[in-house]
């Protein structure tokens, strides 16, 4: 039995799709000196890669996993173990009908080919389904099954034949050690197995169902269940075996009923998502030795498929005299919000996760973790969906992974909504408002936890003062998860004065001799201002993308405080405490430290904006010593940041606004929040202050503004000049990305961040429809897409009405032949195209252009 | 011609079995269960018996209320009838089952006419004794051959092959008989799609096994010593040759 080695560079642990295309990826970026493991034989160590169905939809909604899913099938052609069969998406229903008007607006915005289908054209191309029962279907010819398993030996065996790698089955790891680091985390240092002990500096986790169990080793968290997917495979039928081939026929999805008939040869393979959620732990999946075919290969429990397969004979009549030769409760990973789990791992340094991958996107994926091992960022696309530092505590634990897979495993093939709302683990924090909200009739949307009201159900009658702006929306779809009150709260709100709970935010505070020097890295622009200003600023990838996008404020000389949104807390976190552990081992020694502190949970917020919102302070904003505090603009200025008492309540108050009315951001101590919250209710009664919704502050207040959003319009592969986001000048102080930054800045830019406006909203049906900034795809008057030079293509990042402008705004990067103000092109939505022109291009807002309203 | 399979509802094999800390039982945690292979057989054998001949198979079991999904499954290849005998946590040994059975069986054909043919598995693919068709069919009075690997039915009587060490053994039984079924004597169907779902709503009769659970006790459970093989790649191709000959040699297998 061969001995592993005492030391390597990095050891992978598991041989599925992701290891053995991350170990070869690294080889091609470089790295050597690697180890692989696997406790189960090769090829096949007997994860689920071993069983799955392998084959390739390349449509998806998200951009993300488009990306990584169609490079990944290119991939699978680079290494000529891709065979193309076509695919037929199959609607019983006509919600999935609009469905399929929407995945061809994908299929456009990312090139793949695809079209609708009559039931008869779906007979022509498989004769033997029941067409009967179809409404039609969505075929996409470019669908794929591929060799995962010769794939990844394929890719492992690069990596050796360059020397790069040594390679042990059968191994099984029993331990990774860490060590400790002063003022930092542990990092790790050695894998221990059953063959030995190998020190090393890098540890990749790619054990797919396993994965928890092996971060746990060195006490991390790889947030995901090993559950059930249900297969069987019937034959032989004598229509497949007289194809006499692998593939002749498309694979089915039959999309209503969440399964799969995708042919094997003489026989079909049914796959289901339709029965109960069948979640298990690491722990209990049997061994390689317990395991009657591989530990993913469990006994098919024939009850909860049985539904399945009565609609599988309803659709192929011949399924049901076939014979049942395998079938198999499959083993695969899920995790609370059916994305991946990438990235190095929070809790220790050096040990990363390559995990919940699927078949389709794995070779892919295993390059962007290559590329991030190596670049300190992925250079392919931004994994932010992805990020395993998206998790918040309460989101890493077993009750909250089990709770969230258990509500979306039936929407793998389900029709999701993109405002769609989480029905589990909610309530988890609630601001110090709540309960005025609820009594408000407030609608909550979940944001990672927080309770954020929506729109209020106390605002229904301001409907009627603003009957324009507040028309229904005719198709249910558009409608979903929205309300008119949203249009009436931000009419009032433009009018006269509106609150708004922001408590969802981050607040890190920094503090220390180091801490102005280490923002400074980290940011771009220049956090040196003096006590009491403020500084938006991006914080970018070393190649030049955006990796963090917020506002800090001066509270003291050595007291910075960064104030991010709910959405990026945790990747924001990871990426400061993780550079500040660095800044603090070089400069620490030299008594530049800075230190780091969480306050999120510690602090609440409201937003006060219009123009009452003045006056509405000026009541109840008070210095320590009662004395009315100036609230002016010439007392308090734009971006100012000053202690004050409301209502005696001890606060922090912020002049900015992201809805481009004049106003704070009010802080406060969390257990102030409700005297607060009456304090400001009751001064802007006189003013009819009402409670707004997050529907006013994240959309139709921003937009109106241009003001980009992290994780839409800013993202790694955009940088500020694209944007429209960098300033005149730049610092003279060294920051990350900073070389890149200035080479953006030297060049022309590829794409303009734009902001266009639908000239007609009219679908052919003859109602108006209302695009949701899905990435829906801009095109030119020929219809044709609009890549830039960059090869990025020009899709709406966010959509969303303005009321005060009476428009329908769109934001979307284009290239500068067309990022021109009145150009004329088109916009993609279900399927349809809609005349749009181009406002502004770059970030001068479209309403109130000079700011005036934010400065009176 | 109606024909009877007793089955027995045996953890399916394929995997290391492992055994509780106390050596009283299988542990079942990662086990699927399944009919005995021998016994998968028969009931192929008796469908097709079935299919020649017309009548109806029926398919018995002794064994907890689970051993429902083993009667379910013989019902999915072509089982008319199920038969459940249920019996709760202690085991029976091979002559309380048998006898339990021959009684049910007797109960079974004073309402419903006899069985022309019982079929059994060779043994059991777990415990193996031998010894439960053999009783059964000495309860009955009926004749009895194991190891059958091929039936013929000839008018009144049944025509039962099986090998032996020097050729193949023929019986000539006179009906009703009882046979042990060997591995071999067919390529048991799967079960298709419609079986399963057809096999779902097939009625399961319950028949109180008479007699009480006991006899021959179990001491404990042992699982035997892991034999670790180690394979040694000699080599590749024609290189190969010098150190498989090395190895012949050193077996005493070249001179």
């Amino acid at each position: 039995m061969s001995e592993v080695p005492s030391h390597a560079k990095v050891v992978v642990i598991g041989a599925g799709i992701v290891g053995n295309c991350l170990v070869g990826h690294l080889s091609r970026l470089g790295w050597t000196d690697m180890v692989l493991l696997d406790k189960g034989p090769l090829p096949n160590p007997g994860g689920s890669t071993g069983h799955a169905s392998n084959f390739i939809f390349p449509t998806d909604h998200n951009k993300e996993m488009a990306f990584l899913t169609v490079d990944s099938q290119n991939q699978y052609i680079g290494l000529g173990l891709n065979n193309t069969c076509g695919g037929i998406e199959v609607a019983r229903t006509p919600e999935r009908m609009h469905e399929f008007t929407r995945r061809m607006t994908s299929a456009k915005a990312w090139g793949i080919d695809a079209r609708l289908v009559t039931p008869a054209e779906i007979k022509e191309m498989v004769p033997f389904i029941n067409e009967e029962i179809l409404l039609g279907g969505y075929y996409t010819p470019s669908v794929s099954v591929v060799d995962s398993l010769a794939s990844g030996t394929s890719m492992r065996e690069e990596a050796v034949a360059k020397g790069a790698l040594q390679v042990f089955a059968n191994t099984e790891v029993l331990d990774i050690e860490t060590t400790p680091v002063p003022g930092g985390l542990p990092k790790v240092t050695a894998v221990v197995t059953n063959k030995g002990r190998i020190e090393c500096e890098y540890v990749a986790i790619a054990c797919g169902v396993w994965s928890p169990r092996i971060a746990e080793m060195a006490g991390a968290t790889i947030p995901l269940t090993p559950a059930v997917h249900q297969m069987a495979d019937v034959g032989p039928i004598d229509v497949l075996v007289e194809s006499n081939k692998e593939l002749a026929f498309p694979i089915i999805r039959d999309m209503d009923t969440f399964c799969y008939e995708r042919q094997s040869a003489g026989s079909m393979e049914v796959g289901s998502y339709a029965h109960r959620p069948i979640l298990m732990r690491p722990d209990d999946i049997p061994s390689n030795e317990a395991a009657a075919l591989t530990p993913t290969e469990l006994p098919l429990t024939y009850d909860d498929f049985e539904p399945q397969m009565e609609q599988a004979i309803e659709l192929m009549e011949m399924l049901g005299d076939a014979e049942i030769k395998y079938a198999i409760n499959g083993l695969l990973s899920l995790t609370p919000d059916a994305n991946p789990v990438l990235g190095e791992c929070v809790e220790v340094r050096n040990l990363w996760s390559a995990a919940a991958v699927w078949i389709k996107e794995g070779p892919g994926i295993a390059q962007l973790v290559a590329e991030w091992m190596t670049y300190g960022y992925p250079h392919m696309c931004d994994p932010h969906g992805s990020d395993i530092s998206r998790f918040y505590p309460h989101e890493k634990t077993e009750w909250h992974i089990n709770a969230r897979c258990n509500e979306h495993f039936n929407k793998t093939y389900g029709i999701v909504h993109p405002r769609e709302q989480w029905a589990s683990q909610r309530g988890m924090r609630r601001s110090p408002f709540y309960a005025r909200e609820e009594a408000l009739g407030a609608v909550f949307f979940d944001a990672r936890g927080w309770e954020r009201p929506q729109w209020y159900e106390s605002n229904a009658g301001l409907m009627e003062k603003y009957p324009e702006a507040c028309q229904p929306r005719q198709h249910e779809w558009d409608a979903r998860w929205w309300s008119p009150i949203t249009n009436a709260e931000h009419l009032a709100m433009r009018e006269s004065v509106g609150m708004v709970d922001l408590t969802a935010f981050n607040e890190f505070d920094f503090e220390g001799p180091g801490a102005c020097d280490f923002l400074n890295w980290v940011c771009v622009n220049n956090v040196d201002v003096a006590v009491g200003r403020s500084v938006y600023t991006p914080l970018l990838t070393p190649q030049g993308g955006f990796r963090g996008d917020l506002t800090i404020q001066r509270l003291g000389t050595d007291h910075f405080r960064v104030i991010t949104g709910a959405f990026d807390g945790g990747r924001d976190h990871y990426w400061f405490t993780k550079h500040m552990e660095q800044f603090n081992a070089h400069h620490g020694p030299q008594g530049k430290w800075v230190t780091f502190n969480d306050m999120s949970g510690a602090m609440c917020t409201i937003g006060v904006w219009g123009p009452n919102a003045a006056a509405t302070m000026a009541k109840i904003a008070t210095d320590h010593t009662t004395a009315a505090y100036d609230v002016s603009q010439e007392g308090f200025p734009y971006g100012a940041v000053r202690d004050v008492l409301i209502g005696g309540v001890p606060c922090t108050m912020f002049r900015i606004s992201y809805v481009g009315d004049n106003g704070w951001e009010i802080y406060t101590r969390m257990e102030h929040g409700l005297k607060l919250w009456d304090a400001i209710a009751a001064a802007g009664q006189e003013f009819g202050i009402i409670p707004v919704g997050i529907g006013v502050y994240a959309l139709t207040g921003r937009i109106e503004k241009g003001y980009r959003l992290m994780g839409s319009e800013l993202e790694s592969e955009y940088n500020p000049v694209e944007a429209g986001l960098a300033r005149p000048k730049v610092k003279s102080a060294d920051f990350i990305g900073k070389e890149a930054y200035l080479s953006a800045r030297a060049e022309s830019p590829a794409a303009v961040m734009c902001t266009l406006s639908m000239d007609s909203q009219r679908c052919a049906e003859g109602y108006d429809r209302f695009p949701m900034g899905g990435n829906e795809p801009i095109l030119t008057l020929g219809g044709e897409r609009i890549l830039d030079s960059k090869g990025r293509v020009s899709r709406v990042t966010t959509a969303g009405a303005a009321p005060s402008l009476g428009k329908y705004l769109l934001l979307a990067y284009l290239p500068p032949e067309h990022a021109v103000v009145g150009t004329k092109l088109q916009m993609m939505y279900m399927n349809e195209l809609y005349p749009v022109t181009v406002e502004v291009a770059g970030s001068t807002p479209l309403f109130d252009p000079t700011d005036a309203r934010m400065k009176s | 011609m109606n024909v009877l399979v007793c089955v027995k509802r045996v953890p399916a094999p394929g995997a290391k079995i492992n055994i509780t800390a106390d050596g009283q039982a299988v542990d079942t945690a990662y086990l699927a269960f399944t009919t005995s292979p021998h016994e998968e057989c028969a009931v192929e054998a008796a469908v097709q018996l079935v299919e020649a001949h017309g009548g109806e198979a029926t398919v018995m079991t002794l064994g907890p209320t689970e051993a429902e999904e083993q009667l379910r499954y013989a019902a999915s290849v072509g089982a008319a009838k199920c038969v459940l005998l249920p019996i709760d946590g202690a085991d029976w040994d091979p002559q309380r089952t048998a006898q339990a059975l021959a009684t049910a069986i007797a109960g079974v054909e004073a309402a419903n006419g006899p069985f022309d043919l019982i079929l059994f598995g060779n043994e059991s693919a777990d415990s193996g004794n031998f010894q439960v068709g053999v009783r059964v069919a000495h309860a009955l009075g009926r004749p009895i051959v194991n190891g059958v690997k091929g039936i013929e039915v000839d008018g009144d009587a049944v025509r039962a092959r099986r090998e032996a060490d020097a050729g193949v053994e023929v019986y000539r039984l006179p009906l009703p008989a009882v046979l042990g079924i060997k591995e071999g004597i067919n390529l048991p169907r799967y079960p298709t799609m419609k079986g399963r779902l057809a096999a779902k709503k097939a009625e399961v009769a319950q028949v109180a096994p008479e007699g009480e659970p006991g006899g021959q006790q179990m001491v404990t459970l042992v699982q035997p010593p892991v034999t670790v093989t180690e394979t040694v790649i000699l080599g590749h191709g024609p290189d190969a040759a010098p150190a498989v000959v090395d190895l012949l040699e050193e077996l005493g297998l070249l001179k």
